[in-house]
């Protein structure tokens, strides 16, 4: 089709972003909330589940859109990465079915019962470790030959992608804690809110760490962040970052409204993710293929682009409407509101 | 014997399509029953349907949970073990996979959360709306994952350059010649299986004193469903046969046990087809019934196997075993729901233990077949992924190494052999508490969110 003349690549460099950062928010503070279980009092632990039951199936939607979409756009890319990936993958996927089961899986035996909420509390934390490897992986990029993975299955891990991966942890208890935050009150509230206090010094460690780490590790990032006139276009960002960590702080030791905190870790993992997007630019595969060269043909990105246009918006409206149905705070002994 | 990545991937593969597979033939058509279920609860206001739907929604949600996190598996499946076919294949197949997750995934997944935790916090016809949603959403996951794999089996709408795959016609590609007929038959196979389990656990219920009524009405509803699905699905699985024939040769053939060309071949009802020696033995043959069945001619011919070279046939006997299997189970069934009518003729279908009984036996029938079904027509595919055109053993991801693919694959396997069975035991639990007394505007919380809430820790105190 070399009609199509538009280069739609850029769009869906916009709606992929979208997808992947919608996953990390949402996913993430599910995931969160699930690490936390295995911190949480045993009368406060079903609130926890709760506060994520009705919401988390369509959250984890959001990674099935974003592996597809990478698929379906940049395929060179997918073809590539999963595979150098592959245990990281895997011990991801199998985590998930764990966390996953645990709502539905509810047994009388206190064994089994024991087993399935660990299931899910470990589920959640090993997810999270695993996405964390994947992105410290991705960062510092892979051997290629050709069109495919040329490295070998344990190449992903190294320091970097175990600290990422504990960074990702941290950063999901604390979008985890916000959220608990806006569902609970009282005692649990207070201890959601002191979680995320933790969560957040361990978080703007990881980054201070990432922003040094990653710099040092490829010359090409340093050129980017650190030359003259860009270190001046791109100072808002570490700086916003440094604004945001303040405000999450703040509203973490109780100023302001409930929702605060989650707004402001909202933030702080948007000053990252495009912190991460600024560095690695214009690369899907670090150090070979650029996004455009990774593309899949303009038909194909035309035939999905149709559809997409049309359908996010729906499922944007129906995703906010099932939010809005189970608002507000839960409450202990009655369950769902 | 060393280790060989591409055996043990398609191993892996066939494990975890092969568990996932269970899970859409029970929720496709639990999903529609439920929405029905609602629908008559809705419109007639009997309390009786609204029991009923709760408990099949409970174990609805259940089934759903295990689908999704077996099912978020299977696409980086294509990443992980076949990186090969997702950059020969994506440009074509991946709208089509991606269109999945969007028409339906979300869908299922956003509205499932309504219709098992909104009970009481939305309209009553908002909930019905979100059991309808969760049905087509269902609907929708099987007709683009399996316009995916027609693709695959009958290639359609493409153009080749450099090696790759490329669209040419998108109407051509979803619509590809086998899809229609893979459509119906599978998703006929979901229902059938789905209203056998029902079958099975009505006939359970309905010998117990307090669920005896709602037995008998689910035990009804289900027989009367099967009265038309059983045949129709026959009829579809006959019309999907003369669709192979037409553009599958090499699977038709040894689905037949077929190795010479024959006009007008016979049937062969059993055999054993031997690969090397290129014959069938002990085969017990029906004369011209074979070009009858599949070709609806008294004369037409039958390609045999030894048209195409050895390396382009699939396994024979797995594809033959399993074809005889599946239709097997097919029929059987057919059999039971007359016997079935037989007796309501006489009126004794409620008084009938023995048939109740075997009613309960058959239950897991469904799957049997599917699973029969589905080897019938991905190992009748191979060698190929794409028939014809792209060989399995150049599928496969290059980078990995036999030992990779073993420990994932023992992952796999662990991981399913603990979560099926848990899985089930929950079910069949939530089949033994029956359809429980509703507590309509009693409670605030709809059956599955309970007040003692999930796992029911609170219960200790």
């Amino acid at each position: 089709m070399a009609g199509i003349a538009f280069d739609l690549v850029p769009i869906w460099v916009l709606i992929i972003g979208l997808g992947v950062f919608l996953y990390v928010l949402l996913d993430g503070f599910d995931l969160g909330v699930g690490i936390l279980y295995g911190f949480a009092a045993e009368q406060d632990r079903p609130m926890l589940m709760n506060a994520i039951a009705p919401i988390w199936d369509g959250n984890e939607t959001w990674l099935i859109l974003g592996g597809l979409a990478l698929l379906a756009v940049f395929p060179l890319a997918f073809a590539i990465i999963i595979p150098a990936v592959y245990f990281p993958i895997l011990l991801m996927l199998l985590a998930l079915v764990f966390r996953g089961v645990a709502f539905e899986f509810r047994f009388e035996q206190p064994w089994l019962r024991r087993f399935w909420s660990s299931g899910f509390c470990y589920g959640s934390a090993l997810a999270s470790f695993a996405q964390g490897t994947v992105l410290g992986a991705f960062i510092q990029g892979f051997t290629v030959r050709g069109r495919v993975f040329a490295g070998g299955s344990w190449d992903w891990l190294t320091p970097f992608s175990i600290m990422t991966g504990l960074a990702l942890m941290l950063g999901y208890a604390l979008l985890g804690s916000c959220w608990l935050i806006i569902k609970t009150e009282g005692a649990l509230r207070d201890w959601a809110r002191r979680s995320g206090r933790r969560c957040l010094i361990g978080v703007c460690a990881a980054i201070a760490l990432v922003s040094i780490w990653t710099p040092w590790m490829d010359p090409a990032i340093a050129a980017r962040w650190f030359t003259w006139p860009d270190i001046g276009y791109l100072s808002p960002i570490p700086l916003a970052a440094a604004l945001l960590a303040w405000a999450c702080w703040r509203s973490l030791q109780g100023r302001g409204a409930d929702v605060l905190p989650f707004m402001a870790a909202v933030g702080l993992f948007l000053t990252a993710y495009l912190g991460v997007a600024i560095s690695l630019w214009p690369m899907i595969v670090p150090h070979h293929y650029t996004l455009w060269q990774a593309t899949s043909s303009p038909s194909t990105q035309a035939f999905l682009l149709i559809g997409t246009l049309f359908l996010l918006p729906v499922i944007l409206t129906y995703t906010a409407w099932s939010y809005w149905v189970f608002r507000g705070k839960l409450r202990q002994g009655v369950g769902y509101h | 014997m060393s280790l060989d990545p591409l055996l043990l991937s398609r191993l892996q593969w066939a494990w975890v399509i092969g568990w996932h597979i269970l899970l859409p033939s029970f929720t496709v058509g639990l999903a529609s029953y439920v929405a029905v279920l609602e629908g008559l609860f809705f419109f007639s206001g009997d309390e009786a349907w609204y029991r009923i739907a709760r408990f099949w929604t409970r174990i609805f949600s259940v089934s759903f949970a295990m689908g999704v996190v077996s099912g978020i598996i299977m696409p980086f499946q294509f990443g992980t073990n076949w990186a090969r076919f997702s950059d020969i294949t994506a440009n074509v197949l991946s709208p089509m996979l991606a269109y999945e997750d969007l028409m339906a995934f979300f869908l299922e997944a956003t509205f499932l959360g309504v219709l098992l935790f909104g009970r009481d916090l939305v309209p009553r016809w908002a909930h019905f709306l979100a059991a309808v949603m969760v049905a087509i959403g269902t609907l929708m996951s099987s007709f683009w994952i399996l316009s995916v794999n027609s693709w695959m089996q009958t290639p359609a709408g493409y153009v080749i350059r450099d090696g790759r795959f490329f669209p040419a016609d998108w109407l051509a590609i979803v619509f590809n010649p086998s899809f229609p007929y893979r459509l119906a038959h599978n998703v006929s196979a979901f229902y059938v299986t789905t209203a056998f389990v029902v079958l099975g656990v009505a006939a359970y219920l309905l010998r117990r004193p307090d669920h005896a009524a709602d037995g008998r009405r689910i035990f009804k509803m289900a027989l009367g469903f099967l009265t038309i699905f059983l045949p129709l699905q026959i009829a579809l699985g006959d019309m999907h046969g003369l669709n192979t024939e037409k553009y599958q040769p090499a699977k038709l053939a040894a689905i037949e046990g077929r190795w010479e060309t024959a006009a007008p071949a016979p049937l062969t009802l059993v055999g054993f087809p031997d690969q090397k020696a290129e014959r069938t033995d002990y085969a017990v043959d029906i004369p011209v019934l074979g070009s009858l069945v599949l070709t609806h001619s008294m004369t037409g011919a039958i390609r045999g196997l030894k048209t195409f070279p050895a390396d382009q046939r699939p396994p024979v006997a797995i594809v033959f075993w399993a074809f005889r299997i599946m239709v097997g189970i097919g029929f059987y069934m057919l059999g039971l729901v007359l016997l079935g009518w037989l007796l309501r003729w006489r009126g004794r279908l409620f008084s009938s233990a023995w048939y109740q009984r075997i009613c309960m036996a058959s239950a897991p029938l469904g799957f049997c077949a599917v699973l029969a079904g589905w080897t019938t027509t991905e190992v009748g595919r191979q060698p190929w992924t794409v028939y014809g055109l792209l060989r399995t053993a150049h599928s496969v991801s290059p980078s990995l190494t036999g030992r990779d693919v073993l420990l994932s694959f023992l992952a796999y396997a662990l991981v399913y052999l603990i979560m099926f069975p848990a899985g089930i035991a929950v079910m069949v639990r939530m089949v033994r508490q029956g359809p429980v007394e509703s507590e309509m505007g009693k409670r605030p919380i709809e059956g599955l969110q309970p007040a003692a809430p999930v796992l029911g820790l609170a219960e200790d105190q």
